[in-house]
């Protein structure tokens, strides 16, 4: 009897272990599914460039650009926690980015200098691709503060090399 | 890197006036500075500039500076135009019909803010409108 139940208890240790053998092979769904998650929780951080995600029998290999090591840990340490995920290759490459300056879309800002140069008549302003070009004349007096009032526009440049200074 | 060499004292006298979220950066022949600073830093700033770059007439900067992030609504304001009536118009927009007037040095209430160009105000005499914030110092 007692041999029986221990026969029956190796049966049943190797089911199990078969059964989870099984479930680690079948890597396809689950591994589908991890990387679902995986991405799930890669949306949440705004710096990642192109990040590609692959799993595979659990091992969650990302790839793409990041633009500094701190988010690239950042990403490990947020992959890592995922369920399912068994371990991370961080192929994440390090690509300090250019921050681009956010420049107004030529209508406001065409507007807006409309506005900012009302108060001063003998100025003609006009907008071209971000770039505002003053011409005509102005008092040195009112010059800082037209030049304040357009900077504060967001233009990509204020050219007033052709506007004379009396 | 050449503006930045260019504008060190400007950059620098930024930093040791504690300019709100700072922003420095280069692009294309350009230097873009921002962030957010009392009138009188801000003054400072400019007068600075204009030492360095004598009437403004090189491009390569853009400097905003805004004086005016931290005014809440309900606070008072200054009107402090040159010489003229500061106009209070219908909408955020020299288009808009002006349908009311504060006088040099009146003292008017923040009611919303537009945008940073056009701030919502009212008179104690109870026009109300959109008016120019070039125009308006807070108190």
């Amino acid at each position: 009897m007692k041999n029986l139940t221990m026969k029956t208890t190796a049966l049943l240790v190797a089911l199990v272990i078969m059964g989870t053998t099984f479930t680690s092979c079948k890597s396809g769904p689950k591994d589908d599914a991890v990387k679902a998650a995986v991405e799930t929780a890669l949306l949440s951080n705004p710096h990642i460039v192109e990040a590609a995600v692959t799993v595979e029998k659990g091992v969650a290999t990302i790839s793409g650009q990041v633009p500094d090591d701190a988010t690239k840990a950042d990403i490990d340490k947020t992959v890592a926690g995922v369920a399912g995920v068994k371990s991370v290759v961080n192929n994440l490459t390090v690509v300090p980015e250019t921050p681009t300056v956010p420049v107004a879309a030529t209508d406001v800002l065409t507007n807006a200098v409309k506005d900012a140069t009302k108060d001063f008549p003998t100025v003609t302003a006009t907008v071209n691709d971000g770039v505002v070009t003053l011409k005509g004349e102005i008092q040195k007096a009112n010059l800082q503060k037209l030049m304040m009032a357009l900077n504060a526009l967001k233009p990509k440049k204020v050219d007033n090399s052709q506007l004379v200074i009396k | 890197m050449a503006l930045q060499e260019k504008y060190k004292e400007l950059i620098d006298t930024a930093i040791a006036q504690g300019v709100n979220d700072l922003n420095v950066r280069e692009q294309e022949g350009v230097l873009y500075i921002d962030g957010d600073a009392s009138g009188s830093i801000k003054q400072q700033l400019w007068d600075t500039y204009e030492r360095l770059d004598p009437n403004y007439s090189s491009g390569d900067l853009v400097m905003n500076i805004n004086s005016i992030a931290g005014v809440t609504e309900g606070s008072k304001l200054k009107v402090t135009t040159n010489s003229s009536n500061l106009n209070i118009r219908s909408g955020p927009s020299t288009d808009a019909d002006i349908v009311g007037k504060a006088a040099r040095h009146e003292v008017v209430t923040l009611v919303s803010k537009a945008n940073d160009q056009w701030w919502e105000i009212k008179t104690d005499n109870g026009a109300a409108g959109y008016s120019y914030t070039q125009y308006l110092t807070p108190l």
